[in-house]
């Protein structure tokens, strides 16, 4: 990685370490690695949503120049880790991953049927034109509003008794009919995709019979390892994936996708390494999506403010073939002291594909709901939305009876309120004009629970001093590097010229791949764990070199030296010591994982939000016009990318909360939006200025460098945040994602 | 995409020529729009003209007319001194539309000429009369939010059976729709002159044709008349996000004042039918009268008692209606 330097001398933090390299063209990302011999597949999709193939017409494909293969299920082959074929197919059992090309059967809209490999793009791009594919169709059902009632509890909750998902209660029932106020609600939340700008591409390479090497868009390169080696049956340590650069993720990446497993398979059957680049509109059936979901809340409060109960129940969509469950409802039994809850999750089978981890999966959806009812009942309560949440403060986990391993929710509420000047706002609702513009506040709370997962980190010092530092992790966007370089340069003494970090590649020491906001709590552990076991090994060594009489080396480390102790403060650089002792490097590895810790404590990422918005009252748009967002994440390893990180949440959460929407003709079961004409993510001008502040108090219970998630919070929220400003704004509650001007009018 | 000859003529006539005979051919110019059409397999022209080197990039005011060459960039038109002072309708649309990339590739005379963004007829899976004449309109019955609210007629009301919903997506074209425009053309037979009513179509038959323009016939440069509106006409863009969006619905308002009184109006609407929606009854309704949003919300609801919603833009009618005040207020100069 490119080395950095600082940018303005009064902020310690690192400029994004690779950020010269990206924005100069320089990086290179998974479809752009070189590589003789390389040919190129497209993905013909279905145009139906069930039913099954009848048959591929191909020989007008084949016969364009440069075409090298229409491959489907009828030619395609065996993977050897799949079950064998049945005759006739039979549809996959509940609970079963997406197996391209494998039998005639369609389980939703755009799932790949076959594919053209060929020599240049463009030809592959016009061969694939021209396969005709005629199915036999069967009615599908892909409208959620119209099939809610088949919805039911997930199958794998129910075989699972201790899973999260199972319905919950805690309190008396009572307590909520009783309540004084009472609010009941039902919030609708569209299908949305994550869109990022760089389209999903891989590079697969079988390097021998049993060795293949795969450059892809992920954000896990060690699950990605593990799911290719077990489906092709080969040694684990034969597969190696490579995803230094990402694009943009935001949770599209989690999974090994079916058009990763069709390159493979072509590399393997062509015998010559294959591109694969997922069109734009691709990416709306190929990738995953946040699924299309419906809550209700009941809400009540006793007439002083304090909460009397909380029933949340969510159903979500997935596929025909896959649970796929989120923590929609969770978010209701952790964040208030509410003495009674209840919640209840249910699924939509749906002939759709399945849907994936979004951005603050489940708690992004939930908190949506959430957060507006509270507000709806702050309102009917006459009390202010920030006094309401004060008041309803839990102190303690209400869900696990547990103290939090930390918690600064109330600093945040604080922080936020005062830089957004929460108290001078009329409470009326539509009270207020600026310029013309109904202008209206809104805020909301944000928490994401702690994830750490085991993690490992190597540490490779030099002989010059510098160290090198690795683990199988990944970038999506956050700046992974750079926050390690932090880590790294702390824990060692070191500036951070002297450090590299590398990552994006299976071959490096474990570590989870990048989702749930876990990758500073895991593997910045890791690298901490490597990083402190170098420096004790080179105090050791120190302290194994002659020194001047009653002379001793301290434990302390500073500008890539062992300090000495007592007056004489005169230190020997670790290059010295590496000489001394005869080495060209000095290498440890360290795993890092939680502990006794998870059962003593609830741990949380917390935070708020407060939104200024602007209503025009004639065209009904709405303008996000200022934020404040304030997050409580323990230790802040590197502010500077860690406000970009909460930047892009809440861009995120622009977006969810205002324009995007994928739109679905039901008659085909087909999306219509397949485009970013269609699909609306912000543009800059969507972008109001957002100020972002951190408590920064480390969260030691946590883990060892005593920072928690980020990523998730910063967009948790937000959404909810934004309707209650519009509500604040117009005096219209809206409950049904995007606000767009037809809900105001 | 299919392969295709690609040709780059020196002079008009050169062009024309190699347009003439192949109704497959297609010209290109920016190419924003038709790149996207060959992409996705809606546009295959059997043969592609570049004519970005013909000698059509000229923006000049002579006589009593602007004159400006159909290969000036979005972006040059929309800053020219001539423009912005003469008029600033038009410079305010250009900059309402696509996005700062877009427009320094654009040229006036494919902004003409662009496309519908509708799905259906992006999507070749899905029914389009437009793509596909016959197959039926995927928009109807379907996710037709942004679709049209008004369809043909003689622009006083009358309501007809589309075979199409689509809305034309320029912006620049609802400005030079509600001022005098001329749109130039050059053809084998020589040149042409056509008003910019009659360039775009109406959808009630052939709603695979959007303009009026001949085989092989090339688009040279538009003319807009000089007129009286430059200190108040106001182009109002209501969009799903704050740029980079097609019109909801737009609104194009010039007024001639003096004296506190309205004494010639202009108006058209886009986003709203399959060509830029003229509101021809407009001056008569607001000659002589001093304006107030009581007057431009009556001179609104009178245009939208002709409009007729689908299921999912019943919103549109009364949507169009405020837009209509906000752009009447702002171009009169009114709180």
């Amino acid at each position: 990685m490119k080395r950095q330097t600082l940018e303005n001398p009064s902020d310690t933090s690192l400029s994004r370490v690779d950020g010269a390299v990206k924005v100069t063209g320089r990086a290179t990302y998974s479809a752009e690695y070189a590589v003789p011999e390389l040919v190129h597949a497209v993905l013909v999709t279905s145009t139906i949503a069930k039913g099954s193939i009848t048959t591929i017409e191909s020989r007008e494909a084949e016969a364009v120049p440069g075409v090298l293969a229409v491959i489907s299920h009828l030619n395609a082959i065996t993977v050897p880790g799949w079950p064998p074929k049945k005759q006739p197919a039979e549809r996959m059992p509940v609970g079963t991953a997406f197996r391209v090309f494998y039998d005639p059967l369609i389980y939703f809209d755009g799932q790949p049927v076959a594919m053209v490999v060929a020599g240049t793009r463009e030809q592959a791009v016009h061969a694939a034109s021209l396969v005709r594919v005629t199915y036999q169709k069967e009615t599908h059902q892909t409208h959620f509003e119209k099939n809610i009632h088949q919805s039911g509890i997930a199958q794998n909750v129910q075989r699972s008794k201790n899973s999260p998902f199972q319905d919950y209660e805690r309190g008396d029932a009572g307590a909520l009919a009783n309540a004084d106020v009472k609010i009941e609600a039902e919030y609708t939340i569209p299908t949305q995709h994550h869109q990022p700008l760089e389209p999903h591409a891989i590079i697969a390479i079988w390097e021998a019979e049993d060795k293949l090497t795969v450059y892809d868009k992920n954000q896990g390169v060690k699950s990605a390892q593990g799911q290719l080696a077990q489906a092709f049956k080969v040694p684990r340590e034969n597969v190696q994936v490579v995803a230094t650069y990402i694009g943009g993720a935001f949770g599209s990446g989690i999974r090994v996708w079916p058009h990763t497993m069709a390159a493979v398979m072509a590399a393997k059957q062509l015998k010559r390494p294959v591109k694969l680049v997922l069109g734009r509109e691709q990416m709306f059936t190929s990738v995953g999506y946040r699924p299309y979901n419906k809550q209700k809340i009941s809400i009540g409060a006793g007439k002083d403010g304090r909460l009397a109960g909380i029933i949340h129940e969510g159903t979500g969509q997935t596929s025909m073939y896959e649970e796929h469950l989120e923590r929609t409802v969770l978010a209701s039994r952790a964040l208030y002291a509410s003495p009674h809850v209840a919640t209840r999750y249910r699924l939509l089978p749906l002939d759709v594909g399945t849907p994936t981890w979004m951005r603050g999966p489940g708690d992004a959806t939930g908190t949506f709901a959430l957060e507006s009812a509270m507000d709806e009942l702050a309102y009917a309560l006459k009390m202010d939305p920030l006094e309401f949440r004060l008041k309803n403060y839990a102190e303690s986990d209400p869900e696990r009876n547990l103290p939090w391993s930390a918690k600064s929710l109330r600093e945040c509420y604080e922080l936020g309120a005062e830089k957004i000047g929460w108290k001078n706002r009329l409470r009326e609702p539509r009270s207020v004009k600026r310029n013309g513009m109904l202008l209206g506040y809104g805020m909301a709370s944000s928490l994401y629970g702690f994830h750490r997962h085991p993690s490992k980190a190597r540490a490779v010092m030099h002989a010059d001093g510098s160290v090198t530092v690795q683990s199988a992790t990944m970038d999506i966007g956050p700046g992974t590097g750079t926050a390690m370089m932090r880590i790294v340069s702390k824990v060692l003494g070191l500036n951070a010229k002297k450090i590299r970090f590398e990552l994006g590649h299976s071959a490096l020491p474990d570590a989870p791949g990048q989702n749930g906001s876990s990758t500073i709590p895991s593997v910045g552990s890791a690298v901490h764990a490597a990083c402190e076991a170098l420096k004790g090994k080179l105090i050791g060594l120190a302290r194994e070199m002659p020194r001047g009489t009653g002379q001793e080396w301290s434990g302390v480390v500073r500008n890539g030296q062992v300090l000495g102790s007592g007056d004489d403060k005169e230190g020997i650089s670790y290059a010295d010591i590496l000489k001394h002792h005869h080495l060209n490097e000095l290498e440890v590895t360290e795993e890092s994982k939680s502990g006794a810790e998870r059962d003593q404590y609830s741990m949380y990422s917390f935070g708020c939000h407060f939104v200024e918005v602007e209503v025009d009252p004639l065209t009904c748009e709405v303008r996000v016009t200022r934020v404040v967002t304030c997050a409580d994440v323990g230790a802040i390893i590197n502010y500077k990318t860690a406000r970009s990180q909460s930047i892009g949440g809440i861009v995120g959460g622009i977006g969810m909360a205002l324009m995007e929407h994928s739109a679905m003709d039901h008659r085909f079961g087909r999306y219509v939006t397949t485009d970013f004409a269609g699909y609306h993510i912000p543009v800059n001008a969507d972008v109001p200025p957002i100020e972002v502040y951190y408590i920064d108090k480390p969260d030691m219970q946590a883990n060892p460098i005593g920072s928690k998630g980020l990523g998730e919070i910063a967009i948790v929220g937000v959404a909810g945040a934004i309707a209650n400003a519009v509500f604040h704004a117009t005096g219209k509650r809206v409950r049904e994602l995007p606000i767009t001007p037809e809900k105001l009018i | 995409m299919k392969p295709f000859p690609y040709l780059r003529p020196k002079t008009v006539a050169e062009a024309i020529g190699m347009a003439a005979d192949d109704p497959g051919a297609r010209y290109i110019a920016g190419g924003t729009n038709l790149i996207d059409l060959m992409k996705r397999g809606i546009a295959s022209p059997t043969k592609l003209i570049d004519i970005n080197h013909l000698p059509l990039k000229k923006i000049e005011h002579r006589y009593d007319r602007l004159r400006i060459g159909a290969l000036a960039l979005n972006s040059d038109v929309a800053i020219h001194k001539a423009v912005v002072t003469r008029q600033p309708l038009l410079a305010q649309a250009l900059l309402a539309g696509a996005s700062g990339q877009l427009r320094n590739m654009a040229t006036i005379g494919g902004n003409l000429l662009q496309r519908t963004r509708c799905s259906y007829f992006y999507d070749l899976a899905l029914p389009c009369n437009k793509r596909k004449p016959g197959t039926g309109c995927g928009a109807e019955g379907g996710i037709n939010r942004t679709h049209a609210i008004f369809f043909a007629g003689n622009g006083f009301g009358g309501i007809e059976k589309s075979s199409c919903l689509a809305v034309h997506p320029s912006d620049m074209c609802v400005a030079l729709t509600a001022v005098d425009t001329v749109v130039v053309v050059n053809g084998r037979d020589g040149e042409r002159r056509i008003q910019m009513k009659d360039f775009l179509r109406l959808s009630t038959q052939q709603p695979e044709l959007d303009t009026n323009l001949g085989p092989g016939e090339l688009v040279t440069a538009i003319e807009v008349l000089d007129n009286a509106f430059a200190k108040h006409s106001h182009y109002l863009k209501v969009r799903d996000r704050a740029s980079y969006a097609f019109a909801l619905v737009s609104v194009a308002a010039a007024l001639q004042m003096d004296g506190g009184r309205i004494w010639d109006a202009r108006m058209a609407l886009g986003g709203v039918a399959h060509k830029p929606w003229r509101y021809w009854a407009i001056d008569l309704m607001l000659r002589g009268q001093v304006p107030s949003e009581k007057l431009f919300r009556e001179v609104a609801e009178h245009e939208m008692e002709s409009a007729k919603a689908t299921e999912q833009n019943a919103f549109k009618i009364k949507l169009t209606s405020n837009a209509i005040v906000a752009a009447l207020k702002t171009a009169a100069g009114i709180s």
